[in-house]
Order: structure tokens, then C-alpha cells, then sequence
């Protein structure tokens, strides 16, 4: 048996290269030693599509894409479908996940200049992803066909009427009716469930063919190809299996505790994941007071809010997308990190952060006077960043960067002083108790907690210049 | 450039504040007490389902989720000559109901999801008569409701004191005029049950989530703890 097994094995080895794919791709691929942290995300995101493909299949069984059977069917999926209600929080926890995820992912690149030579094409990919999830998390958000979902849709399509001369035609063609309607829902549906995802697939591929082909960066931005032992392995690199597979997984198990704690016990995550208008069926005749995209795009649509004028706000909104395309050519420092860049660089990320931010909190708010102007302001910054980047990069003075990737203390020795400097705010007085023993309750102590803080903000000052 | 940041920074959460609501009573929704969902139900039937379904709603679940014999769920809480696997549907007809009210009466399945108890609660006490309605009463929460106050048998007559606040009339507080059948605690007693099967109506596997989620993040939290314990054993010999 063991003999016709091996058989069996040896037959499709020789007609497949699932050996070389293997070892090119998992156990010969050197990955930089020193990924922390914010190297989680890519790995995550790749389970979060995972997660809606499959929590959308299940999906599909039950949902119609009908404008009059299409919210009775999400509910009868939360009720009578067996395990229906897990699935579709699943998903609907999951399109918000993926997005927290590909922000934290993208915001790495950012920090550690991973867009940078020879890496362009991986951004460009990625923000090809990244414009495909949006359309596909846009038009996944029709197809419950609440008042969110319809309104929603209603403003976010008439954008495209403000374009000049085809504006209309073409908005026309986008919704197959003069309203969002049946043609629309079912048309969102097909990219919903095919176009989008076979998209997201083939790019995803291109992103990772593109990653393995140069290797990955890391957090001190160096190249690990440029130091290799005898054998022609670069010495800072590890094989990506087993040790980042077995590392990845940890970040898995820790991501889930959070994924699951929503799914289990706020779903709706007060009204940002399932916002609460969304539990009426869509009335084309009742316009919400208050319509707010999800909270994802939140961002770009302060922006488009924040433009005086309908046209440029969506010029302005497109543009808010493509100038990231453009990062690879706007940065002209040749260091990669932020750890060994200049202190205007830091500022500036720090800067477009904040600007980010800020914006996605506005754009869940009703547009007022005051919070138009505060959308203007840091709509300019979070332009400023990325258009007067190829000015301020060129000032910076960035930091020697060394030749080897540096030791970052891990989570366990990060732990020693985190009990370090608790003990160092606390003091343990001993009190005598009132039947006679003597206790050492925690109590806080101003001087500790005063030194702790100090030198808390003096690292973060330095860490700026 | 600086001082204009900071100081719209400082003033960003002061304009959240300018924007004034109506002060929504907590109201204490306990889904364990299925004895409250029970009389809830049966209050349901008898004052809101003459003119609003809850049709994501079976008589046949009401009896699973709250542990209740089928028989008892059809004699106490489902109308006269409704079968167990019925969902819970009005009487009324949608056309008469246009016709009568302005508005058809909305499903309150997932009503509680999406206005919330504290809501529910203050609009159910919050009725108040109001002469220059068509069905002379008003609410609080819902200015113009075109829902008559079909509680004040129980609740009694409430009218609305108002007061001057910026130079605009509003109302101060509730006072009563005249008695209903109830107390007033009792009454409160009464909407507290109703909102908690609102609640309960809204997604009926809430506990059954809720009860999950703890072996789910106990399983995961485990899970973490040997992934965790593997991958250092891995990476012992990487330095």
C-alpha cells in the first residue's frame, strides 16, 4: 500500500513542480529575521479573504439578489438558516476586519519604505488590491438592501453624474435604472460574488509573485541579499517556513481572540460594522436624515465633502487614491525606514496620520459649518504629505543605516520592563491589618509614576527627531 | 499653522456637545429572564399586533427559545386561531391601515436594533396629549408620531409642561392628569417587559451567541498559548 502511495507521489512530481514551488516560495524563501509587529498584517489580511470567501459562499446559498426578497432573506439567514446568524457576522465582522488590516498593512509599508526600489510594483499591486476591495466592500454593502445600503449606494453613484458632459449617461449605466433598483442589486451582486473576488485573486497572486521574486523588506529597511554566507544564503534571512509560518499563527490565534470577541459579543460594534439604519428595508421614497458611508471609506468622503464644489470633490476623492499610487516616485530619500530617516519625515507620517484620522471621524458626522472647515484643514494636510513630498524628502537628513539588521528586544523581555516600570510606579507600603497581619497593598506612587512619564515622553520626543 | 491646528483640535470636542438630544431613560433589558420575554410577548399580542407585525417572528420559536410548552405559547400568548409555526402578522390590512393612519404601521421585528431599548423605552412612556393631533396624543421622542397612544388605558392621561430654554418652548416633563389602570411602577414594570421582548425579537440567538463566544475564546485564548510555546521552541536557534 505504503509502496503505491509513494507510487502515486513520485507520478505527480514528475508531471508538477510542487517541490520547487514549495521550497521556493515556503522553505528556501529568506525572510528577513527581524519582521515585528507591524509584519503581522500581510498574513492576516490573506486570512481575512479567505474568511469571505468562504463565509460568502455560504452566504450566497441563501441570500436572493431581489429587491423584494433580498433583506427577507438576510434575516431569514440570521434566524432560520442553521449556524446562519455566525456566518453572516462572519462576513460582515470580517469586511470591516479586512479593512483595519489592509490600513495597518499599508500604514507598515509607509513607515518602513517597503514601497521604495526595487519594491514599486508590490505597492502598485497592493493599491490595486486595495481599490478592488473597495469596490468590493461598496458593492457588498447594497446587497441587504437596508436604508444604508440603498442610500448609500444612491449618493455614492450620482457622484459620477457631476462629471462633466457623460455624467449622467453614465451613472445611468452604472445603476441599469434611473434609481438604484432591482437591476442595480443584481448587477452589484454578480460583481459582488465574481468580477471583484477573481480580481482580488489574481492580484493577490501578482502581489505575492512580485514580493518573492525581490524578497521581502523590513523594519530597518536594509537588503538582506546584500550580506550572504558562503552558501549564498543571506545571513540576516530565515527560511519563511517553518519560522514564519509558526510565528504567523501566533498572530492568527491573537487576531481571532479580538475578530471572535466582536463577532460574539458586538457584532455591530456600536452601529460602525452593522450601522443601525441598515435593520429598515430600503425605501426608495424615504431618504435617511443622516446618510454616512461605512466606516472604512469614511476618510474620502470627508474630503469629497470638504470641496466646496460637487465636481472637484470627487476629482479631489479619486485623487485622494491615486496620489498613494504615486508614492514610490514622490519620496526621493533613499533611506528606507523611519527608524534612520530625518525628523521631517516622522513629523510628516505623524502628521497625515492624525489627518487620517481625523477625517474618518468626520466623515461619520453630519456635514457642519464647523466640521467643514476642520474637514478643509486637514484635507490640505493629508494632501500636503504626499504632493510636497518630493520637496521635503529631499531636505531630510537621514541617520547612518547599518549594515546588518538590528536585534529588537521581543515581547517577552519588552515585559521585564513593562513590570520594571510598574514596580517603579507603585509602592508597596506594609499595613497592619485589622486582625493582626501585615499586608503590602499596591498603592500609586506620584514620584515613580512622574519619572515613568517623563522619560516615556523624552523617548517619544527623540524618537521624532 | 500650528496654533490654528491646536486650537481647532481643542475645539473639536466641544462641537460635538452643541448638538442637543432628548435624554433617553436607561431601561434594564434582561434576555435571561425569560418569565419578563413571556409577558412581554403576551403584551406584545395584545396591544401592538393589531396593527404591527413582527413577521421574522414564529409563535413555534418563541416556545423553543424561552424553554415554554407549544400549548401554552398558543393559549397565552398567540392571537385566537393562530397555528404554532405562524409568524407573528398583523390582522390589519396594509391598504386600510394607509388609509387610516397616513403610514403603514412598520414591522417591529428588528425594531430594538434599530433604535435601541433606551429608546423604545422612553417613546412607550413618553405619549402625552396633544389637542391639535389627529389622534390627540404627541411623544417626546417621536415628535408627530402618527402612532395614537394606544397604552394610556394603562398608563393614564400624561400632559407635557413646557418651559423656555433659548427661547424655544420645550418640554420640561410629563405630569399626569389622569390615573390609568396602573401604577406608575407597574406601567414602567409593563414597558420594561415589552422592550425586552423587542429586544429579544430583534436577533433571537443573542444568548445562544453570547453562551458560544466564551468556549470560543477560551478555545482561541489555548490555542494562542501552544502556538505560541511552539513558535518559540522554533525560533530558539535563531539569534
Amino acid at each position: 500500500m505504503k509502496n503505491r502511495v509513494n507510487k502515486c507521489c513520485d507520478w505527480t512530481l514528475e508531471r508538477f513542480p510542487l517541490s520547487k514551488l514549495w521550497n521556493e516560495h515556503m522553505a528556501e524563501y529568506y525572510a528577513p529575521k527581524n519582521f515585528n509587529f507591524w509584519y503581522f498584517f500581510g498574513s492576516l489580511a490573506l486570512l481575512m479573504l479567505v474568511n469571505q470567501f468562504i463565509t460568502g459562499i455560504l452566504l450566497t446559498m441563501n441570500y436572493k439578489p431581489d429587491a423584494k426578497l433580498a433583506f427577507d432573506s438576510v434575516e431569514y439567514i440570521m434566524r432560520d438558516v442553521n449556524w446562519g446568524w455566525l456566518v453572516r457576522y462572519m462576513h460582515s465582522t470580517g469586511a470591516s476586519a479586512f479593512f483595519i488590516l489592509i490600513y495597518l498593512h499599508m500604514f507598515r509599508g509607509m513607515m518602513y519604505g517597503s514601497y521604495k526600489k526595487p519594491r514599486e510594483l508590490i505597492w502598485i499591486f497592493g493599491m490595486l488590491l486595495f481599490v478592488c476591495l473597495m469596490a468590493e466592500a461598496f458593492m457588498g454593502y447594497l446587497l441587504p438592501w437596508g436604508q444604508m445600503s440603498y442610500w448609500g449606494a444612491q449618493v455614492i453613484i450620482s457622484l459620477f453624474s457631476a462629471i462633466p458632459v457623460i455624467g449622467d449617461e453614465l451613472s445611468l449605466w452604472i445603476r441599469g435604472d434611473y434609481v438604484i433598483s432591482d437591476a442595480t442589486l443584481n448587477r452589484f451582486f454578480a460583481f459582488h460574488v465574481i468580477a471583484v473576488p477573481l480580481a482580488l485573486i489574481i492580484l493577490v497572486f501578482l502581489h505575492i509573485v512580485a514580493l518573492h521574486e525581490v524578497g521581502s523588506n523590513n523594519p530597518d529597511g536594509i537588503e538582506i541579499k546584500e550580506s550572504k554566507d558562503p552558501w549564498g544564503k543571506p545571513v540576516d534571512g530565515i527560511p519563511f517556513h517553518p519560522y514564519y509560518t509558526v510565528k504567523d499563527i501566533v498572530g492568527v490565534a491573537v487576531f481571532l481572540f479580538f475578530f471572535c470577541t466582536v463577532i460574539f459579543y458586538m457584532p455591530e460594534m456600536g452601529g460602525y460594522f452593522l450601522e443601525n439604519a441598515n435593520f429598515i428595508p430600503a425605501d426608495p421614497l424615504m431618504t435617511p436624515e443622516h446618510i454616512e458611508p461605512s466606516w472604512y471609506f469614511t476618510p474620502f468622503y470627508a474630503i469629497l465633502r470638504a470641496v466646496p464644489d460637487k465636481f472637484a470633490g470627487v476629482i479631489a476623492m479619486g485623487g485622494s487614491i491615486v496620489v498613494l499610487f504615486l508614492l514610490p516616485w514622490l519620496d526621493r530619500c533613499p533611506v528606507k525606514s523611519i527608524r534612520y530617516r530625518g525628523g521631517i519625515y516622522k513629523k510628516a507620517l505623524a502628521l497625515f496620520v492624525v489627518s487620517f484620522l481625523v477625517l474618518g471621524y468626520l466623515g461619520t458626522q453630519p456635514a457642519t459649518p464647523t466640521f467643514t472647515m476642520i474637514a478643509r484643514v486637514f484635507t490640505v494636510i493629508y494632501f500636503a504629505f504626499f504632493l510636497l513630498m518630493p520637496i521635503y524628502t529631499r531636505w531630510e537628513k537621514p541617520k547612518a543605516v547599518p549594515k546588518r539588521v538590528t536585534h529588537e528586544p521581543d515581547a517577552e523581555e519588552k515585559y521585564a520592563a513593562l513590570v520594571e516600570a510598574f514596580e517603579e510606579m507603585t509602592t508597596h507600603e506594609p499595613l497592619k491589618t485589622s486582625w493582626g497581619a501585615t499586608a503590602f497593598p499596591v498603592s500609586p506612587n506620584k514620584e515613580g509614576i512622574k519619572h515613568v512619564l517623563t522619560r516615556l515622553l523624552e523617548k517619544l520626543k527623540r524618537s521624532f527627531e | 499653522m500650528k496654533k490654528i491646528i491646536y486650537t481647532l483640535l481643542l475645539l473639536l470636542p466641544l462641537s460635538t456637545f452643541a448638538a442637543s438630544k432628548v435624554n433617553l431613560q436607561s431601561v434594564d433589558v434582561d434576555l435571561e429572564d425569560f418569565v419578563s420575554i413571556q409577558k412581554g410577548a403576551e403584551h406584545y399580542v395584545k396591544y401592538c399586533l393589531g396593527c404591527h407585525s413582527a413577521k421574522y417572528m414564529r409563535y413555534k420559536r418563541i416556545a423553543m427559545d424561552l424553554d415554554i410548552d407549544e400549548a401554552i405559547v398558543l393559549a397565552e400568548i398567540a392571537p385566537e386561531g393562530a397555528n404554532i409555526y405562524d409568524p407573528m402578522l398583523t390582522a390589519m390590512n396594509a391598504h386600510d391601515s394607509k388609509k387610516w393612519f397616513g403610514v403603514n404601521p412598520p414591522d417591529l421585528s428588528l425594531i430594538a436594533r434599530v433604535r435601541g431599548p433606551k429608546w423604545l423605552y422612553t417613546y412607550l412612556r413618553g405619549f402625552y396629549t396633544d389637542k391639535s393631533k389627529p389622534f390627540g396624543s404627541n411623544n417626546t421622542v417621536y415628535k408627530d408620531v402618527a402612532m395614537p397612544n394606544v397604552l394610556w388605558k394603562l398608563q393614564g392621561e400624561q400632559t407635557a409642561v413646557m418651559e423656555k430654554n433659548h427661547g424655544e418652548d420645550v418640554i420640561s416633563f410629563l405630569k399626569v392628569e389622569t390615573k390609568g389602570t396602573m401604577s406608575r411602577q407597574q406601567f414602567d414594570q409593563f414597558v420594561t417587559e415589552l422592550v425586552n421582548f423587542l429586544v429579544y425579537v430583534g436577533e433571537p440567538v443573542q444568548l445562544e451567541r453570547q453562551r458560544l463566544g466564551k468556549y470560543v475564546l477560551f478555545f482561541l485564548l489555548m490555542f494562542g498559548v501552544i502556538a505560541y510555546l511552539l513558535k518559540k521552541e522554533y525560533w530558539k536557534d535563531v539569534h
